[in-house]
């Protein structure tokens, strides 16, 4: 096959990545010009929260009931469990299984 | 003022490495059942296991590798590309804050040693290292020895899903897209430490959605994070939040 690695292909992936790498390692970077304050401090105590639920309830909203009681499932797994595995386990299996019983979303 | 544990400055103890694979664990199966749908969405885009591979280890965001292949142009131009970049910034630029919140834990190690270390900022891997890091760890390989796995196993999750592409055609069907999102969740129970806590969170929530409803794309992320990490930079500190050891 002549087009096994596309040249316009990989100058696409090749602009991916340095900007996911400019991403990873800026930050990193940036902390380094940025006294930690207490309030910085508080700041980025709330970070991991917030990226989480910045990123995951606008998908869970628009992916309608299925994945909203998929999501509420896999928490009370984990309040009941404590453990994260069992909880997407069950996070999975709740999708899968209102899906394969026709319902949407 | 909060007075907050000094925390122990990065070292490297190769005891850390296992107790850092297990922390993961739980991402194991989705990680793969992700990169598996992964495979399955470029064989149907026609891009070659050799493309989707180079893709695999260097792009290394699944979700903005996602978003870009689902995105992907039928004729690649400089404009093209350069949307595709956009896409990918908005969707990544996350792995900024994470590794920006990693700074007070690798920047005490050589710059040789913590950079390439931030290339492995995933959200998983993040969120297991910032755990344990809250519980006062300090050893570099809890960090880079779950990445390391999740990162080889990322690579090799592909090639079945890219193989068996027919009958992954629907991920959906086996709850796979609900994977990164159970775990998220799962995350955030232990993360929970009162209301007062959580009110950033809420603010991160709502802006997000706002900003999801308003501009298309994917800003709702950065947008919302940064949103939550300021309004608890506004808020008063808070005298009595002491972190408990025993949850």
């Amino acid at each position: 096959m002549a087009d096994v690695l596309r040249s316009d292909v990989m100058l696409a992936f090749a602009v991916m990545t340095a900007v996911t790498v400019a991403a990873r390692l800026g930050g990193f970077w940036l902390m380094s010009y940025v006294p930690v304050t207490p309030r910085v401090r508080r700041m980025l105590d709330a970070l991991p929260g917030s990226i989480i639920v910045a990123a995951a309830l606008p998908v869970a909203v628009n992916g309608g009931p299925v994945v909203m009681f998929a999501i509420l499932a896999a928490i009370a797994a984990t309040i009941v469990s404590r453990n994260d595995f069992i909880a997407v386990i069950v996070g999975m299996a709740v999708a899968a299984a209102a899906r394969a019983a026709g319902f949407g979303g | 003022m909060t007075s907050k544990l000094i925390k122990a400055p990065a070292y490297w103890a190769k005891d850390a490495i296992w107790p850092g694979i297990v922390a993961i664990g739980p991402m194991l199966p989705g990680t793969l059942a992700f990169g598996m749908a992964f495979g399955a969405l470029c064989a149907q885009k026609q891009f070659s296991l050799a493309e989707v591979e180079v893709m695999m280890a260097f792009v290394y965001g699944g979700l903005s590798q996602f978003v870009a292949v689902q995105a992907w142009p039928d004729h690649l131009t400089a404009s093209s590309i350069a949307t595709l970049a956009l896409l990918t910034l908005t969707v990544n630029i996350r792995f900024g804050l994470m590794s920006a919140s990693l700074r007070s834990w690798f920047g005490t190690l050589p710059r040789w040693q913590s950079y390439p270390s931030m290339l492995l900022v995933t959200d998983g891997g993040w969120l297991a290292a910032t755990r344990y890091r809250d519980h006062g760890g300090a050893n570099a390989w809890f960090f880079v020895g779950g990445g390391l796995v999740l990162y080889f196993l990322w690579l090799v999750a592909a090639i079945p899903g890219y193989v068996l592409a027919e009958q992954l055609a629907d991920p959906r069907k086996y709850g796979v897209d609900l994977a990164m999102p159970a775990f998220y969740a799962a995350m955030l129970v232990p993360a929970w430490k009162g209301l007062r806590r959580a009110i950033p969170w809420g603010v991160a929530g709502i802006v997000a959605l706002g900003v999801h409803w308003l501009v298309p794309g994917w800003w709702f992320i950065i947008i919302g994070a940064i949103s939550g990490a300021v309004s608890a930079g506004l808020m008063q500190p808070d005298d009595t939040a002491r972190e408990p050891l025993h949850g």
